[in-house]
């Protein structure tokens, strides 16, 4: 087992300088969510203007794979619309189960090694799920 | 230099595994123990020779198993001072019977402003049974409060217990911190008002001599899994007139008298809290468990599992950046720990790359991560099996841990 697949440069970084770690003053959509196997904490705060995700900022408690996978994905998602950011969401998800993605995933590609490590599946999908929770009750 | 107390290489074959091109060190007995080859044959001899339902036939299967089974709860009364065979309930684990406690003795028992006191250390199957005994009989939890260093005082036995308190569920060691809590002196506190003491026993009985009349519970709770038994059984331990009064939580085969189309009756105890098929095979395998420990010796066990618990509290203390909860003495053998500015997950990553193996969460103790005011912690837990060896690789495990994630 080689711990530098799982633990690429990039994840480091967002780890150790988290981007968009802030909540919003007056966010359109905020949503909380729980990973209750291992007590990681997630808090969403989402500005949304015409159907696009205007701002974003996360806050919240977790190990140093589901905080830089919460960091790309605010970075990545800000300025796309709804959609656009609930596919990448989708598209991220299957990408560690194998598939390979349609869309680019910037950053969110040095996740990759965690596919190998199936325990830590959960971590890196925590933020994903959270903005699935809250997008899904948007488009409802 | 503290060796293991077995010959680890013959009893344990597991425990010889190599991972990541490492020395399995195996440091999380608090969630499951390694199993003897003892109890693994017997479970496998069970299973080639003499598998049959019990208490139901009369073909020499049937005996065999039966008197195998019988005789396991033998073992496992002995083990823990019970004053008869009779009074050991097999259930699936420590939370099936503290489970079972809560709603057949604790529906028909607990009224409207009773008291029921816990500590904020529980284990959640020692704590949600009765939350929600509390929700459905409109009684009060009380909690006694921990010193800082994790472990409870007498004082704050006798704060929370009032001539109310109709129940007390404690645990004898935390599965967190390693406290041993004073399990007698809180039950003669709570005899004194009438009410009745409930021990959770996961973490004491593999790891120390348990005799339930010096212990002073009326209801004690453990499972074999984390003792060097079978995973999916467990017993619980009540005194006679006690399981005589309490209802039984699972109705079927095998645990009735006489029924008809309206009605029915219950078997005698233990076979009242029975109900369907048992886990046979794993009884036999819990039963060659307790042979197993015996063996060892359980006073052995538990100066051993202090030992090596306290030394690693000292030496963990000492590596900088790094903290451990709880007593430093006496400490029993769940060692919790943080280092700064790394999530325990990711320590438990990066040990695994080593060959060790932790635990990482919250250790099904939310209310204490509350009170420790951390989302989660890394826990080494000791056994038999362990030696000082191991505790050399916890610490150069730490030490690469700091390393990768440059703290």
């Amino acid at each position: 087992m080689n711990l530098d697949e799982l633990y690429r440069e990039t994840i480091l970084d967002h780890n150790q300088s988290p981007r968009n770690k802030k909540e919003l003053e007056n966010p359109t959509k905020t949503v909380g969510l729980l990973n209750p196997t291992c007590g990681d904490q997630i808090r969403l705060d989402l500005q949304l203007e015409h159907g696009k995700v205007t701002d974003v900022g996360f806050t919240g408690h977790g190990c140093s794979i589901s905080m830089a996978s919460a960091s790309m994905l605010t970075d990545a998602i800000k300025g796309k619309t709804v959609e656009e950011a609930l596919a990448l969401a989708g598209h991220f998800k299957a990408f560690l189960t194998g598939t390979p993605s349609p869309v680019t995933l910037g950053d969110l590609e040095a996740l990759q090694g965690v596919s190998q490590f199936p325990s830590r599946v959960k971590c890196a999908t925590l933020a994903h799920n959270a903005l699935e929770k809250a997008l899904n009750e948007e488009t409802r | 230099m503290i060796q293991p107390l077995v010959d680890v290489s013959r009893d344990f074959p597991i425990l010889n595994r190599r991972i990541n091109g490492h020395r399995l060190v195996y440091l999380d007995s608090a969630a499951t123990s390694q199993k003897p080859e003892s109890v693994i044959e017997a479970v496998d001899a069970y299973y080639h020779q003499s598998n049959a339902n019990v208490f139901r036939s009369v073909h020499t299967l049937a005996e065999e198993s039966t008197t195998q089974f019988t005789e396991a709860r033998e073992k496992v009364g002995r083990f823990i001072g019970a004053s008869q065979a009779e009074e050991v309930v097999f259930t699936r684990g420590t939370t099936e019977g503290l489970n079972m406690v809560a709603r057949g003795f604790g529906d028909r028992f607990v009224k409207e402003g009773d008291e029921i006191v816990l500590s904020p250390m529980e284990h959640h199957s020692n704590l949600i049974p009765w939350q929600q005994l509390a929700r459905r009989t409109g009684a009060v939890l009380r909690y006694i409060e921990l010193a800082d260093d994790g472990t409870i005082s007498l004082e704050a036995i006798r704060e929370a217990v009032t001539p109310r308190t109709r129940l007390l569920a404690l645990s004898r060691i935390s599965n967190v911190l390693g406290t041993i809590n004073p399990i007698p002196e809180a039950a003669d506190l709570v005899h004194r008002h009438g009410g009745i003491v409930v021990v959770d026993g996961a973490q004491s009985v593999p790891h120390e001599p348990t005799d339930v009349q010096a212990l002073g519970a009326d209801f004690l709770a453990f499972s074999g899994h984390k003792m060097c038994g079978p995973t999916g059984i467990g017993a619980l331990w009540g005194k006679m007139p006690l399981l005589e009064r309490m209802d039984p939580i699972m109705y079927g085969g095998e645990m009735i008298s006489y029924v008809d189309r309206e009605t029915a009756t219950w078997a005698e105890v233990p076979q009242k809290f029975e109900g369907g098929t048992p886990n046979i095979a794993g009884a036999i395998g819990l039963g060659a468990a307790v042979d197993y420990l015996t063996q060892v010796g359980m006073e052995a066990i538990h100066r051993h599992s202090l030992a090596l618990a306290e030394l690693a509290f000292a030496t963990l203390e000492s590596i900088p950046g790094v903290s451990v909860y709880g007593p430093a003495h006496p400490h029993a053998a769940a060692l919790s720990f943080n280092i700064d500015g790394i999530h325990p997950h990711d320590v438990a990553q990066v040990f695994d790359s080593q060959g060790v193996a932790v635990r990482a969460g919250h250790h099904c103790a939310q209310p204490l991560m509350q009170w420790l005011g951390v989302g989660s912690t890394a826990r080494a837990s000791f056994y038999l099996y362990n030696g000082e060896d191991d505790i050399q690789r916890l610490k150069d495990a730490i030490l690469e841990t700091k390393r990768y994630f440059k703290r």
